[in-house]
């Protein structure tokens, strides 16, 4: 079974058309890069399957539950849109760390809300919370140490570097271990010479039970670490398949002319 | 009337005026939040009604109002409805409201939109997203516009004796009038500057307490 099956997605912001029936199926373990121009619909995708946006049409279902059917009449509350949420993980292009939290408490924030609001629920006694709360941090405090960040763990994000703070964004978005973790052309935002750190840090990521969907424009990545590549164009899925196939033995025009533009102008 | 006579009797008024400037900030600086969500209402009628409100009363002296608020009622109901100093409190929270509202509500439109997306996609819940995300960056966005307010607020104070509330003016202006001394009323210039300089010092303080992060 697919960890992840989108069906037909459809979505339009006023009069613009901004995808067209995206259908694909993802197995866990594998990574997914997106490519293709700007305006092709590759953020709305993402941004779609992390409910920032609702698609007009279609179906998502992760690991066989459905999470979201434009069919359905049912309204879903708060608490079942939070919960079809944290299937979900979302690195932006633009970090959006916490400004006033350190390091290791954006990475624990959000686990220790949810934490709390089970303390509401149902009565813990004060071990149980230390034992849960002490959990989130040790957690933090290993996923700081994957990307590489064990020295920066009491910083403020703006005492980082941009390379840095995409890599604690990453740490944060891994905390609360969402079946996909997508990015959000997570290097666009950084300085040439950062570009490496992060894309590394993603690379090494990949692993059997982690998911991952990367909206990007180094070509070189996504043809060193993706297992599969979709090439988007004018909100539909223009062409479909692993590295060699896209790079080097495709016959898709739009494809084929979208390689040869320099990269400052994709 | 000696120096330390007029003092004391200065002191006297000058307690009101601390009494107003205390309850406005108590009562105005939440009830602003609460006006804020409502010029913030995705629901039309609310923010449109909301919004109206606050044209009215930033439209409007505040002298005016402490007025409609004292003898409004009686015109309307043939009773009073408030004693001459709850009329002015009542008038100022309203008015502060409105007036820290908008301040709010510039701040908080001032958060970049990728701070409440953050919180959406780690599955925070609306006011989790608030009050642990954004309102401390709020806050630190705000104190200068704040600062300012307030220190209007200390001054504002004076129109209290527009009803005959003897604040910290009236109190000088009685003495003026009884005693036939000038003095006092330029004295009292002294009460307000040392109060405003008090709340400058604490305004320094809490930004440079909000200054270990930026943005």
């Amino acid at each position: 079974m697919p960890i992840l099956e989108v069906k037909n997605l459809y979505k339009k912001f006023e009069k613009v058309d901004v995808l067209k029936g995206i259908s694909f199926t993802l197995e866990k373990g594998q990574v997914l890069a997106i490519i293709g121009s700007s305006g092709s619909g590759k953020t709305t995708l993402l941004r779609c399957l992390n409910f920032l946006e609702t698609a007009d049409k279609g179906q998502i279902i992760v690991a066989g539950k459905t999470v979201f059917d434009s069919d359905s009449q049912k309204v879903l509350n708060e608490q079942e849109l939070r919960q079809n949420r944290l299937h979900f993980g979302l690195v932006f292009q633009s970090f959006n760390l916490f400004p006033q939290y350190s390091v290791h408490k954006n990475i624990t924030l959000a686990a220790e809300l949810l934490e709390k609001e089970r303390w509401k629920e149902n009565k813990c006694s004060n071990e149980e919370k230390k034992t849960a709360l002490s959990a989130i941090s040790e957690n933090a405090d290993k996923l700081l140490a994957q990307v590489g960040l064990t020295d920066k763990r009491d910083s403020y994000p703006f005492e980082l570097s941009g390379g840095q703070q995409q890599r604690a964004a990453i740490a944060r978005a891994l905390a609360l271990s969402p079946d996909v973790l997508c990015f959000d052309e997570p290097t666009s935002a950084l300085d040439p010479g950062l570009t490496g750190e992060v894309l590394k840090v993603i690379k090494n990521l990949k692993s059997s039970d982690r998911t991952m969907i990367v909206v990007t424009h180094e070509m070189e990545f996504a043809k060193n670490v993706a297992d599969e590549i979709i090439f988007m164009s004018d909100g539909i899925i223009e062409v479909r398949g692993d590295a060699a196939h896209i790079f080097e033995n495709s016959t898709n025009e739009k494809l084929n002319a979208f390689l040869l533009k320099p990269p400052e102008e994709m | 009337m000696s120096f330390m006579e007029v003092t004391l009797q200065l002191l006297d008024g000058f307690k009101t005026t601390l009494l107003i400037f205390g309850v406005t900030l108590v009562f105005a600086l939440p009830f602003g939040l609460v006006i804020t969500f409502g010029s913030m209402s995705k629901f039309t009628p609310l923010r449109w009604l909301t919004r109206t409100i606050v044209w009215i009363i930033r439209g409007t002296p505040l002298m005016l109002q402490i007025i409609v608020v004292f003898f409004g009622p009686g015109l309307i109901l043939g009773m009073q409805a408030f004693p001459r100093l709850t009329a002015v409190l009542v008038a100022f929270v309203i008015n502060y409201s409105a007036y820290f509202s908008e301040i709010y509500r510039g701040g908080i439109e001032s958060i970049p939109q990728g701070q409440f997306e953050a919180g959406q996609v780690l599955g925070m819940k609306k006011p989790q997203i608030f009050f642990h995300v954004i309102l401390l960056q709020v806050i630190k966005r705000i104190v200068p516009p704040m600062g300012n307010e307030i220190i209007t607020l200390v001054k504002d104070t004076s129109l209290a004796r527009v009803i005959a509330v003897t604040e910290l003016v009236k109190a000088a202006q009685d003495i003026v009038g009884l005693k036939a001394i000038i003095w006092p009323i330029f004295y009292i210039g002294a009460f307000y500057l040392l109060f405003s300089g008090i709340l400058t010092l604490i305004f320094g303080y809490v930004e440079k307490r909000l200054n270990y992060f930026r943005g």
